[in-house]
């Protein structure tokens, strides 16, 4: 066993903000190696280093004992680094054989050698148990199949060292042993693999050694059978950590949101994308929505707020709002934490204080009739900087300049400003650091206990069953199970969202 | 109070301002120097040629009348740009605005303020209908309005000629000139000369300043307070900076696009009236063409802000005219293409150069803040 | 093959409405020849657009760049003769592109305002330099240059009377065309018209579309460029020099365009005009969208557009006899929408084309402005019923910097 790659004393500056200080790490051949950290602790950007795509600010990298200097992705390639992404990077329009040999492609005679180039594909797949038709669509496959093909690209190109990044962040349990699996295939051929996550009974489960990095800088290095989840959890934060909870009962007898029989109809696949979806929610409870991604969350959100068509009755305080626009839902009282901040609810190029008026645009006190009223909205902004700790200069600062969990606390901020009487958070911590997440969190127990009702949906099992009051599991579109969050375990929840419970 | 004064008028913020038309002018100044340069002549015997000839009184009358379509039109491409559209039909949909409103205008007689309040209607009525149907077509089938604007341009050009030629047009004996019948002196709008006068203006041979002057700074104003103040004018800048999210926040995208197109056109339709109703009166062969497109230019340059395209305009117009006194100097007058094309390549440019400087000043600053 | 069945539809309904209205241009050699001729500059515009786009950079400035190219082929082709002339074009048409790949590549100006800029840009400069000559004597008007020779044309041995090696062979289509049998005859008239006295510049032209499918999509290189166009992050984490490519594609699509310029000026015409170019390159932007971006796609959007622009240049009675070809598509259309139960579009479809043939019945002749309009009409049309179910390449027009966003 040798050392295969070797980090010293790393370090990465960003325009406003330091990435990684000191950050040393030491993989050695034929093992899985862990690097755990909060989300924000620099684990991405000391992986990205390693690949070629960003350049340290100072330390080294060695690679089989030599010291070596990455100057693009090409270079780490050569040295037999490969990266499978936690963002698929994968072109959707081409096949999976194409997107396999980008970049290093096997020529004959001027034109690519696309029969060669299949069978190793081939061959390869079945070495590894990684089974997939090389000349699909990527953008036909399921994400487990997208994966299985970023790690054959790292394969082809002679890969001995692979980074994971979050790898099991969007695969349901099956797939998640499928991938573990691998792993152990890879491990025996004497690969040294590095597995960046943040889910600890997973690292613990097939990690041999631990790094933990917490706010830029190493803090220990472990061996996985010398330690517990728990004492690794709080390694990373270096403090206890936050308890996504709820505090007793406060719900109340008004119902606020009702939903009968909403379906939304197929344009083209097998199954209708939302499929009879029934449920009360009272004032000042929290229902949350488990499920996998791509099984109608978006959907529901959606439909509530008006941004799809559906059949069926969706009904707010009583009466029905099938007939309001969206405009009209937001008037009325609905408010909403989309999923893709940046997509879906900033204009990242404009000050803070206009995008204060985004989704308030018909109601105080940024408007005064049809007028927008500029010192009001500016006040209203500062105050809500001050309310929800966003950190930014001021009002005038452009939503870009700001930290995805102070976008995020700003967002919140603006939608409780108007207490809404229904609040819908898709994914309201995701990819937020551990405080803004704690701070969010808050708000929301707060805003329940005031008897606001609200919709969570959320990929964390923590933080769906610390926070929900109830628990509905949507799986292909329908509601395949409702559940008692008092008295059920994340597995429970994880088996349940499957359809294996 | 001071202190609002000096963040607004922070050293950094003036200075970014600038930077970018700065950097344009120089780039543009370099390379109208080389034009001139290989015509073999002096660059600073032309560029003085066109100040003097420029400032003379003459010379601004004309500039502010030159200008003063370019500005309408350009606030019509503004509108659309704002919203993430591409007006460039501009051209075609002034052309039917002002041809229509000649050739109606010209049928009946109403007082004078009521008769060209008419002939505005008209001319609007004209151009938003133009680009209604680009509008409908990119609404309802999904076309690219780039393409379908400048098909429609093309197609509002045969559309007049024919009109012009077989319908709409006076035969005058002796001349070769089509042109529909005068507009009666109701439906002509002053020019400024009276005013002038009292301000110690003396009077030009070329004529005054059209009236339609006071409408273009109207214009300006209110499309600064809808886009700036307004709504509508937040939904519409919300549809152009992030689409998805404006749809997210309520806004009605479809419509929105349908109203900015069929908006934009109808301003469109009065640009090609100040020509018309300050000095021909009537619509004719000889209709100035390439208002359209110099106006895309001009909002280019001018930012697509009230302020902005106006200096853009006067800067433009200021080029077009004065150019003119270049070839009594033996320089082609065509010159100024030059000028006004490096103008626009470069501010394209330098505005984007410098909105990122800017996101990473910003980025830093907040740096600053958060380690304190 | 499905192309071959529906171009046999197409040709018996010309056929037909040819009887109906004795506008024997709409098949006949003449239209077909200048179809073919007319679509050339289409094609090399579309082609440009398939680069640039599929790169990712989203190419208004296609236009202004024929115009240099076409400039290039008057200047250039009146002093040093036409091959070239077209060699000329090809390089002011780079140059074009030049400046909107810098400005779009590397400083992430809007795609679309670059390419707008370029093309007001580029009408300008060419207009300028044109006076320069004027005035220094060597051009004969201000806006047009001197005349260009011709470049030989050719045709098929034996079907279409080419000549090879001084013998001139048989003109066996030609022969049969002359028969006036119906459809029979319109057929051969129609490949008679494609296959003979064909320009060797277009022989090239049109072989550019197999060839470019040949590079997109079966070379390293062109593997790499859609790579681009489609997940630029992916390509870059793999070592694809994104912004390389980039710039690959935009040049090229300058270089075709130019040369579409180039062909307009020195075999469409014998000498650079202003306003030649008229709109061709953003009918060639359509012709790319109608082929949904990919060759062949647009070779038969070119090949249509082509048709409209050259039945405008013959005879205007057949343009007025096209209306009757309209009417029938609209009915076809119609008749599909109906079937798959759409019945508002089925019913607008019906009562345009009854619009259509009340149009028809009612104008004795089209004016002549009208008729120049055709080609501008058949592109709204033809972008207003197939604009559906477009395939762009998924980052097309997203400025791109290394390392990711912001």
């Amino acid at each position: 066993m040798s050392v295969a790659v070797e980090l010293r004393h790393i370090s990465k500056r960003f325009p406003g903000v330091i990435a990684n200080k000191d950050v040393s790490l030491k993989v050695e051949t034929g093992t899985v190696h862990a690097l755990v950290g909060e989300n924000g602790a620099g684990k991405s950007t000391v992986m990205k280093i390693l690949y070629g795509m960003q350049r340290p600010d100072s330390g080294e990298i060695l690679v089989n004992g030599q010291v070596v200097n990455f100057k693009t992705p090409n270079d780490a390639i050569d040295a037999g680094i490969g990266m499978v992404h936690q963002h698929f990077m994968l072109a959707d329009n081409f096949t999976v054989l194409e997107n396999i040999i980008l970049g290093s492609e096997p020529q004959h005679g001027g034109t690519i050698d696309f029969t060669s180039a299949r069978k190793k594909v081939v061959e390869m797949a079945e070495q590894y148990g990684l089974d997939i038709d090389p000349d699909v669509l990527v953008e036909e496959l399921g994400v487990g199949q997208r994966q299985r093909v970023e790690i054959l690209k790292v394969l082809f190109r002679g890969a001995r060292i692979l980074i994971f990044d979050e790898p099991t962040a969007v695969l349901v349990p099956q797939e998640v042993d499928d991938l573990f699996q691998a792993l152990e295939g890879l491990r025996a051929q004497g690969m040294a693999l590095i597995f960046i996550s943040h889910k600890l009974d997973e690292v613990l489960r097939v990690a041999d050694q631990v790094t933990v990095v917490r706010q830029g800088s190493t803090v220990a290095e472990v061996k996985s059978k010398d330690v517990t989840a728990r004492q690794l959890a709080e390694l990373m934060v270096g403090s206890e950590l936050p308890k996504p909870s709820t505090l007793g009962h406060t719900r109340r007898e008004e119902i606020t949101l009702s939903l009968k029989g909403v379906s939304v109809p197929t344009t083209t696949g097998s199954r209708d994308l939302l499929a009879n979806i029934s449920f009360d929610l009272h004032a000042g409870e929290v229902i949350g929505i488990a499920g996998v991604e791509g099984n109608g969350q978006a959907e529901l959100v959606e439909a509530i707020m008006g941004l799809r068509d559906y059949t069926g009755s969706i009904q707010f305080n009583g009466s029905s709002i099938d007939e309001l626009s969206v405009a009209d839902r937001h008037d009325l009282g609905i408010g909403l934490i989309p999923e893709d901040r940046q997509r879906q609810s900033l204009m990242m190029n404009s000050p803070l204080w206009e995008n204060r008026i985004l989704g308030h645009q018909r109601s105080k006190p940024v408007m005064r009739g049809f007028v927008i009223d500029k010192k009001a909205t500016i006040e209203s902004t500062r105050t809500i900087m001050d309310e929800f700790d966003v950190r930014a200069p001021g009002p005038d600062t452009l939503a870009a300049a700001l930290s995805g969990g102070n976008q995020q606390k700003f967002i919140v901020g603006r939608e409780m400003s108007k207490a809404p009487a229904l609040l819908v958070a898709s994914h309201p911590t995701r990819g937020v650091d551990v405080g803004a997440q704690g701070a969010i969190w808050d708000v929301l127990r707060k805003a329940r206990e005031k008897g606001m009702a609200i919709v969570l949906i959320s990929a964390d099992l923590e933080e769906l069953i610390g926070m929900s009051d109830r628990l509905l599991v949507m799986l292909r579109g329908a509601i395949t199970a409702e559940l008692d969050p008092a008295k059920t375990t994340p597995e429970q929840l994880g088996s349940a969202m499957t359809g294996a419970a | 109070m001071s202190n609002l004064l000096t963040r607004k008028l922070s050293p950094s913020k003036v200075g970014l301002a600038i930077a970018a038309p700065l950097a344009a002018a120089i780039f543009s100044l370099v390379v109208s120097s080389i034009a001139v340069i290989v015509s073999k002549k002096s660059p600073v015997e032309a560029f003085k040629t066109m100040w003097e000839y420029g400032t003379e009184a003459g010379s601004l009358m004309e500039i502010i009348n030159t200008a003063t379509p370019y500005y309408i039109a350009a606030i019509a491409i503004a509108v659309t740009f704002r919203a993430g559209l591409f007006n460039i039909g501009v051209e075609g949909q002034l052309r039917l605005g002002a041809l229509f409103s000649c050739y109606i205008g010209a049928m009946f007689v109403l007082p004078p303020v009521l008769h060209v309040a008419a002939v505005f209607i008209v001319a609007m009525t004209f151009g938003g209908l133009w680009a209604a149907i680009a509008a409908y077509l990119k609404v309802k089938r999904g076309v690219n309005e780039v393409i379908s604007t400048i098909m429609l341009n093309s197609l509002a050009g045969g559309l007049s000629a024919y009109l012009l030629s077989k319908h709409f047009a006076l035969i005058e004996e002796g001349s070769n000139n089509l042109q529909t019948k005068q507009l009666p002196a109701s439906a002509q709008v002053p020019d400024l000369m009276p005013l002038l006068r009292k301000l110690g203006v003396q009077d030009q041979p070329g004529g005054g300043v059209y009236g339609m002057f006071f409408v273009a700074v109207a214009l300006g104003f209110i499309f600064w307070f809808v886009v700036n103040r307004t709504r509508f004018g937040f939904e519409l800048r919300a549809s152009g900076l992030n689409p998805i999210a404006a749809r997210v926040s309520g806004v009605n995208s479809k419509k929105m696009t349908f109203i900015a197109l069929v908006i934009s056109g109808a301003i469109a339709g009065l640009s090609g009236l100040p020509e018309v109703l300050g000095q021909t009166h009537s619509y004719n062969l000889g209709f100035r063409a390439g208002i359209g497109f110099s106006a895309i230019a001009v909002a280019l340059l001018g930012r697509n802000s009230a302020g902005g395209m106006a200096i853009s305009a006067l800067l433009f117009g200021f080029l077009e005219v004065s150019s003119r006194s270049l070839e009594l100097i033996d320089i082609a007058p065509e010159t100024y293409v030059i000028m006004q094309g490096s103008i626009l390549l470069s501010s394209v440019v330098a505005y984007e150069v410098v909105r990122r400087f800017k996101l990473t000043l910003q980025s830093n600053e907040l740096a600053k803040v958060v380690q304190a | 093959m499905k192309i071959l069945r529906y171009a046999t539809m197409l040709v018996f309904i010309l056929a037909s409405i040819r009887i109906i209205t004795g506008a024997s241009d709409l098949t006949s050699t003449g239209t077909a020849s200048a179809a073919l001729l007319l679509s050339v500059p289409i094609v090399l515009a579309a082609l440009g657009g398939l680069f640039s786009e599929r790169a990712g950079v989203v190419n208004i400035g296609l236009e202004g760049m024929m115009i240099m190219g076409a400039w290039a082929g008057g200047y250039i082709g009146s002093q040093h003769g036409p091959w070239a002339g077209l060699f000329g074009a090809v390089v002011f048409g780079s140059l074009g592109a030049l400046v909107h790949a810098i400005a779009t590549v590397t400083f992430g100006v809007d795609h679309v305002v670059s390419g707008v800029a370029i093309n007001i840009i580029a009408a300008g400069l060419v207009r300028y330099l044109s006076t320069l000559l004027y005035q220094g004597g060597s051009w004969p008007g201000p806006s047009q240059s001197p005349g260009i020779e011709t470049i030989s044309l050719n045709g098929l041995p034996i079907l279409s009377g080419g000549q090879y090696f001084g013998w001139k062979s048989p003109d066996l289509l030609g022969f049969i065309a002359n028969l006036n049998w119906f459809f029979i005859s319109d057929f051969a008239a129609i490949v008679r018209g494609l296959t003979g006295d064909v320009s060797y510049v277009t022989i090239v032209a049109i072989s550019f579309v197999p060839l470019a499918y040949f590079i997109l999509w079966r070379t390293a290189f062109g593997l790499r460029l859609r790579s681009a166009g489609e997940a630029p992050t992916a390509a870059e984490s793999l070592g694809v020099n994104v912004y390389a490519m980039k710039y690959a594609g935009v040049l090229i699509s300058g270089g075709l365009a130019g040369l579409g310029g180039g062909f307009l000026a020195i075999v469409a015409a014998s000498n650079y005009q202003e306003n030649q170019v008229a709109g061709r390159g953003y009918i060639g932007l359509a012709a790319l969208l109608f082929g949904n971006y990919r060759p062949g796609g647009l070779l038969a959007g070119a090949g249509l557009f082509g048709f409209a622009d050259a039945l405008q240049l013959r005879d205007s009675t057949a343009i007025h006899a096209l209306l009757l070809f309209i009417v029938v598509i609209l009915a076809f259309v119609a008749f599909r929408k109906f079937k798959a139960a759409k019945h508002v579009s089925a019913a607008l479809s019906l009562g345009s084309a009854a619009f259509t043939l009340w149009f028809y019945f009612a104008v004795d002749e089209l004016p002549g402005q009208l008729v120049t309009m055709t080609p501008y009409i058949a592109t709204i049309l033809v972008m207003a019923l197939a604009s559906q179910r477009l395939r762009m390449p998924a980052a097309d027009g997203m400025p791109y910097r290394r390392g990711g966003l912001r």
